[in-house]
């Protein structure tokens, strides 16, 4: 039962990130698998932007699914909103004429209404999750088709396309490579090593265990590398997608709220053990509202994405998202009984699931048999995740029936 | 006298903690046998071994029963073997009805088809056999608790009981209804039924039982007849008599002026809410005091402090809190742990811990604000408040990134205590603080309380082993039924004092 203490904390920092790390290199591996069987199509620079563009929404979705699940609950309606938010778009912006700012801000807005409508419901007046958000789920179907009546609403103006389909102009008039996009790159290595560096320092400055030499120069070189290459993507493509920047962006916010944040830590001590946080004077209710009305804007702004990218507002966009989101972030680690989870895992996860759907595409294998793989990954993830845990609960426990 | 039922020097370990240690006991066909013993005695323990609970092998010793060694593996070799425990917090399914709880698990069924005007009708004679009158119809929760415990009754009976073990059974029950139950033992010993009774209630097991047995710290002190010698004093002193010189670490107590005040204090259950939980409860803590709040289980001690902690528990709550000489309005918890009253909850597990986080994110967290940084929590300055109340209060770990859920239970509660002093309170509510950890953290809990009195603080201990109660309180207030029913100062609070004190009250209201 008593842990004797092994030598500093290397394996420790290891054996806690395990994994994330496996997960990555999940995806390393089977982005090689596809790069090979595909006869190197999967690595194409248009491939590569092609594959986050069409996994965008996914990725946004999943950000705040991630939140939610941590919570320990789940929203079924955003995969609806999703549809509902470009209905409104649709009907502002091309039936109306409103200029695309004022549109997509009240878009964002019915979002967070949406959000904090259940998040009331579900924190304040203790109504199951699984029925708030199933209600929603089928409510805001409804209601999109009885605001677009059946039809489709398109084209719209270029300006709100860009926002899924454009580019990061190139200030540099690179000829046929984008050096904007390397610019940006570099830039990001540089902060990233400038920041590992501090982050290094401080740990020292405090006695706290730090990552060691090895790790920290092997990990500059794997981080630096990935967005490297990046960079060459991007440069011999069309450049920065919009849309990666907007991500980016998003990641950037939400990894800080979860890791750096009281509302993070709150958020993670209400999955981990509700009664617990709040005898701690953690305010539960408050964190599981403002979980909720984040995914309804996050479930808002997809709604955007998805309508602009296909240049259309229709009844039935979104349809199954919901699930989408939700397997990204189980494969990402998040666990089902909540308190664990990390955006960047569900980002992870998502990308797992787009590159496996992306490569047997290729490869014209058929639409229900990547059901059938996302299904199996999905599966084999969460096993992993509770078979590991179990082992654990076994040798603490001898006396568990 | 033939011995029906016999438990030979059972010794039942877990990890290092001996729970029972050589306890022997032997049951007479047709008796009513009764074990006594404080909390943590071993009652439950043994009767778990007896039930299979704990399977053959698990425990040192043997059991024989009906001269035949035991070795049940699990409940359900115990039950076909006639012996069936009824636990304290009842077993029975809610919204089914009382012939389909009485029937659970032993179905009147042919190839899984259930035959209910058998069942109906078996049920009929069983409700009548115990007294109730009741449709074997109705659902278990439109039933009353006394009643429930009947069903359970009958629910054993079904199952053609010959040793019943009842585990508390009027612990949750009114007078009347206790009376009813206690007859209906008497009862099924005419029909030849062996039972053994576990009470706190020591009048109803000098009115039921022929013998007596009386455990204490996993012993067995002795077994008597049950005759014209036999009395509670006999048992009291048979429950507690033990030294209790070195258990506590002395403390030069000083307490000054009194800090914490609680006035016409009433709460009322939060679902029934015309049940008074707390009925005017009064006490009050001076700086550097140590308080201990003594009871039996369900006396509401959990309630009053929880209830005290920004209303965490009931309704309609009334009543004055005064700290300081001020009064204070707490309308949540958190508003609480700023004016600086902090509540150590009793089920570590499940209310105390975030069992999946760090043992640094516990820490800090009834006082993350300490460790921020505008919005931001400062992850460095956090482990190093971590690592600070780590090597102050010696929770035995590799570091502070360890996980809580891979901690001893004695660690665990050093992180929970940590947590607390992190958060700087001034009056400290400590609710079974060593509940389940063994001697050696018991020690220095008791030595982290006494730090905090020394620091000039108020500290409020509840605990239901009276001997803690006793051995580190400056003055004890006694509870029962939701009422403050004595105050004891250190020189007078004996464990005969404090059971004396409890069993007058026994009934005596209502």
């Amino acid at each position: 039962m008593y842990h004797a203490a092994p030598r500093g904390g290397t394996m420790n920092i290891i054996k806690d990130n395990l994994r994330q790390y496996g997960l990555l290199i999940a995806l390393v591996g089977i982005a090689i698998f596809f790069q090979v069987r595909t006869g190197g199509v999967i690595f194409l620079p248009n491939n590569i932007t092609n594959l986050i563009l069409q996994n965008s929404y996914i990725l946004i979705l999943a950000i705040g699914m991630t939140l939610v699940i941590v919570t320990g609950r789940i929203d079924l309606s955003v995969g609806s909103v999703v549809a509902f938010s470009g209905a409104l778009s649709g009907v502002f912006i091309v039936e109306m004429g409103w200029p695309v700012w004022v549109a997509i801000l009240i878009c964002l807005v019915a979002g967070a209404v949406i959000g904090a409508f259940h998040g009331f419901l579900i924190a304040y007046i203790n109504i199951p999750f699984f029925v708030v958000t199933l209600a929603g789920m089928l409510g805001f179907r409804g209601l999109t088709m009885i605001i677009l009546d059946g039809r489709m609403i398109g084209p719209f103006p270029a300006q709100f396309q860009m926002m899924a389909a454009g580019f990061v102009p190139d200030f540099f008039n690179g000829s046929n490579f984008n050096i904007t996009a390397v610019a940006v790159c570099a830039l990001l290595c540089v902060l990233y090593i400038f920041s590992a560096l501090r982050k290094r320092r401080i740990a020292l400055k405090y006695g706290v265990t730090a990552m060691p030499i090895p790790f920290l120069i092997a990990s500059i070189i794997i981080v630096t590398a990935a967005i490297a290459l990046f960079g060459y993507w991007f440069g011999a493509a069309n450049g920065i997608p919009n849309i990666v920047v907007l991500l980016g962006v998003l990641i950037l916010i939400y990894t800080f709220l979860t890791n750096r944040t009281m509302m993070g830590r709150h958020i993670y001590a209400c999955g981990s053990n509700a009664k617990a946080s709040e005898l701690s004077g953690v305010k539960t209710k408050q964190v599981v509202f403002w979980v909720y009305v984040s995914m309804g804007v996050l479930a808002a702004l997809a709604g955007l994405v998805f309508t602009a990218r296909l240049n259309a507002a229709m009844p039935r966009a979104g349809t199954g998202f919901e699930l989408q989101a939700i397997a990204a972030a189980f494969i990402g680690g998040a666990s089902p009984s909540g308190g664990v989870g990390k955006v960047t895992g569900a980002i992870i996860g998502a990308m797992v699931v787009g590159i496996i759907t992306n490569g047997m595409s290729i490869l014209g294998i058929s639409l229900p048999a990547q059901q059938m793989v996302t299904g199996m990954v999905l599966l084999a993830a969460v096993i992993f995740d509770v078979v590991s845990k179990n082992n654990v609960l076994k040798l603490r426990n001898p006396f568990a029936r | 006298m033939d011995t029906l039922l016999e438990m030979k020097s059972i010794t039942k370990r877990f990890d290092t903690v001996v729970a029972l240690d050589n306890v022997n006991m032997a049951a007479v066909n047709g008796e009513i046998h009764a074990i006594v013993g404080e909390n943590g005695a071993g009652k439950s323990t043994l009767m778990k071994v007896l039930s299979g609970v704990y399977p053959h092998g698990d425990y040192e010793g043997e059991v024989f029963y009906k001269g035949s060694l035991c070795r049940f593996r699990n409940i359900k070799d115990s039950e076909k073997s006639g012996i069936v425990i009824i636990h304290q917090e009842l077993a029975l399914i809610p919204y089914l009805s009382i012939a389909e709880n009485i029937f659970m698990g032993h179905e009147q069924a042919k190839g899984g088809v259930i035959n209910w005007r058998v069942t109906h009708q078996k049920t009929v004679k069983l409700l009548e056999r115990i007294g109730l009158s009741e449709n074997p119809n109705t659902l278990v929760i439109d039933i009353g608790v006394g009643k429930q415990q009947l069903v359970e009754i009958a629910k054993a009976l079904a199952k053609k009981v010959e040793v019943l073990v009842l585990d508390e059974p009027t612990a949750a029950l009114n007078e009347i209804e206790s009376e009813n139950l206690l007859n209906l033992m008497l009862e099924l010993k005419k029909e030849g039924i062996t039972c053994i009774l576990i009470s706190h209630k020591l009048n109803e097991v000098l009115k039921v039982a022929d013998r007596i047995t009386i455990l204490r710290d996993g012993k067995t002190v002795e077994t008597f007849a049950n005759d014209g010698d036999a009395d509670e004093n006999r048992i009291i002193r048979g429950m507690v008599g033990r030294d209790i010189a070195h258990r506590f670490p002395p403390r030069e107590t000083k307490p000054g002026e009194v800090l914490f005040e609680v006035k016409d204090w009433t709460v009322y259950h939060p679902d029934i809410s015309d049940k008074k939980v707390i009925d005017n409860a009064n006490l009050h803590v001076k700086r550097g005091e140590v308080v201990g709040i003594a009871g039996l289980m369900g006396a509401g001690r959990t309630e009053l402090a929880m209830s005290l902690f920004g209303k965490a528990y009931g309704t309609k709550i009334s009543g004055t809190i005064i700290k300081d000489g001020k009064p204070l309005a707490l309308h949540n918890i958190s508003q609480a742990i700023d004016n600086g009253i902090a509540y150590v909850t009793e089920d570590r597990k499940q209310f105390g811990l975030l069992l999946d986080e760090t043992i640094c994110r516990n820490i800090s967290l009834a006082n993350l604000k300490e460790v921020c940084k505008y919005l931001t929590v400062d992850e460095f300055k956090e482990k190093r408040v971590a690592e600070d109340y780590r090597s102050k209060i010696d929770i035995r770990a590799r570091d502070v990134q360890q996980h809580a859920k891979n901690l001893s239970g004695g660690n665990q509660q050093k992180v929970v205590l940590g947590k607390w002093l992190f958060a700087d309170p001034e009056v400290l509510i400590l609710d079974e603080p060593t509940r389940g950890i063994d001697v050696g953290a018991k020690y220095e809990i008791y030595q982290i309380i006494n730090q905090l009195a020394y620091e000039g603080k108020c500290v409020i201990v509840i605990s239901s082993e009276l001997p803690e109660v006793i051995g580190l309180s400056d003055r004890i207030y006694v509870m029962n039924e939701g009422r403050i029913i004595g105050e004891l100062p250190k020189e007078e609070a004996t464990q005969e004092a404090i059971m004396e004190c409890i069993m007058q009250h026994q009934g005596g209201v209502r």
